[in-house]
């Protein structure tokens, strides 16, 4: 009974799984919504995919005030950097000033970090900064507890030059797939797509998801009542 | 030796004889021995008008109750309240030193206060403190841009949320707004759910305990309702009184208020020198 309660006083941590990839044209984010505090789920619903511009966003894992705070640190930076420079700032430049604060505050930080965005000099772009601050440009990448189970799914699934639609649904079943394995990551599933014609948020909501290997149907549950157009109150 | 290893109870499972024992005993006149609770229980949710935030009253040291009604939501602008759970000196601190930051704030911009500057200067301060001050709140409050409701934790990572609950009770209050909690609750059934997730609290957490403080907060108006709900009551009073020891001199047994004594000036002089 009492290590629950010393876990209530765990620093409050994203378990996750984070994913960024490229398609033709543009990139998709997406996540799940778990953040844990030990063994409790302190919010089932967060957004883990974060705005730093209007064109480029960051998928948080690790510690969620590093990683709160590093973002916030960055968008300021990165809208200096936009007046300075006159134009919209670059994914690159964005992925380096994440690497810098995150490189030079290894000591302190704990947080794994994909930035995804679309400017029109590269295209669409995908960069993983994972802990200790290295910066890797990269087709995909994957990040987050939840990622250890989707190496080699991706290894076998993963194409060159996918559509939209194919991207977002490998992103959709990947996530989900994580959240099956992965006691840390759960919930909804966010995802983000960035493209020349701007920015797409879409929601998939748990029950939407596939199911899995040795996975029930949910049976008599609280969200069936939901679905409903006018959601009626419950009666104790 | 055979007979005590026989009564040892071979299977798993809890075992009900201390309780039979215990009702015998409380049949033949046996006081039942009380609860010692240490923690908090606070809580906030978005209704269609606003937020409601909810605390208990208890505030501990180690096993002994120190404060049996003390105050958990905290003012930081007439419309934005803070509900605090952990170390007591560091949740008043904390939103004290807010709540004058946004006054000064508010005299600098003359603009009504907003929650999230409220937030932002919770969490960067919490956050360089890297979770030494153990402060856990709840901040809710309306501004021009519409109700908010935030969760913000000692390391400085905050939560928007329509419904938040924290401190040791959080969960058994949780478990109360994740059953019936909805979107577009009036204000009387959103300040029902408060009462009821924070008795939750009160009642099965070797948490909380004392009475229940809501705060409703909407556009222009905030009610602080302090004790709206009294559910444990002192039961036995003693009939004796108090009295004094035979040897003690009484002097007077007439109690005067010192306000009267006391005269006050409406909009005196200002000091001189």
């Amino acid at each position: 009974m009492d290590s629950i309660y010393n876990d209530l006083n765990a620093p409050h941590s994203m378990g996750t799984t984070i994913i960024g990839v490229t398609y033709d044209g543009g990139v998709v984010l997406g996540a799940d919504s778990r953040t844990s505090t030990g063994m409790y789920v302190a919010n089932r619903a967060s957004d883990k995919i974060t705005q730093l511009t209007d064109n480029v966003y960051i998928c948080r894992s690790g510690s969620a005030a590093d990683s709160q705070v590093l973002s916030d640190y960055v968008r300021y930076y990165l809208h200096q950097h936009t007046i300075q420079l006159g134009q919209p700032a670059t994914v690159k430049v964005a992925a380096n000033l994440v690497r810098m604060v995150s490189y030079n505050n290894k000591n302190m930080l704990q947080t794994g970090l994909i930035v995804g965005g679309w400017d029109k000099h590269e295209g669409g772009k995908i960069y993983g900064i994972p802990l200790g601050g290295t910066l890797l440009e990269q087709p995909f990448t994957i990040g987050g507890s939840g990622s250890s189970y989707l190496y080699g799914f991706f290894d076998q699934v993963w194409k060159e030059g996918m559509t939209q639609d194919e991207a977002e649904k490998l992103v959709v079943k990947a996530v989900s797939l994580a959240i099956a394995r992965d006691g840390a990551s759960g919930g909804v599933v966010r995802t983000v797509t960035i493209n020349k014609d701007g920015v797409s948020r879409k929601f998939f909501p748990g029950n939407t998801l596939p199911l899995w290997h040795e996975e029930l149907e949910a049976k008599d549950s609280l969200l069936d009542g939901l679905s409903a157009a006018s959601p009626e109150p419950m009666v104790s | 030796m055979s007979r005590f290893e026989e009564s040892a109870p071979a299977r798993g499972g809890f075992s009900f004889d201390l309780c039979k024992r215990n009702e015998m005993l409380v049949q033949k006149g046996l006081k039942p021995s009380s609860y010692l609770k240490t923690g908090t229980t606070i809580v906030g949710l978005v209704f269609q008008d606003g937020v409601i935030l909810g605390a208990d009253t208890r505030a501990t040291e180690g096993p002994i109750v120190a404060d049996k009604n003390c105050e958990k939501i905290h003012y930081m602008a007439p419309n934005i309240y803070c509900c605090g759970a952990g170390t007591a000196a560091d949740t008043e601190a904390v939103t004290d030193m807010v709540s004058s930051q946004l006054k000064l704030h508010r005299f600098h911009t003359g603009r009504e206060s907003r929650v999230v500057t409220a937030l932002t200067l919770l969490k960067s301060h919490l956050f360089s403190y890297q979770g030494h001050v153990s402060a856990a709140l709840v901040l809710g409050g309306v501004d021009v841009t519409g109700p908010h409701l935030h969760t913000i934790y000692p390391h400085g990572s905050t939560d928007t949320l329509p419904f938040a609950t924290m401190g040791s009770g959080s969960l058994a209050a949780m478990a109360i707004f994740e059953s019936k909690y909805r979107e577009g609750l009036t204000r009387d059934e959103g300040v029902k759910l408060v009462a009821e997730a924070i008795c939750s609290g009160i009642f099965n957490d070797l948490g909380s305990g004392s009475n229940v403080d809501v705060c409703v907060i909407t556009k222009g108006k905030r009610e602080y309702l302090r004790n709206y709900m009294l559910p444990n009551p002192r039961t036995y009073v003693s009939e004796k009184g108090y009295s004094f020891s035979k040897k003690t001199e009484v002097l007077l047994t007439k109690i005067t208020p010192l306000r009267e004594l006391v005269e006050v000036i409406e909009g005196g002089d200002a000091m001189e020198e």
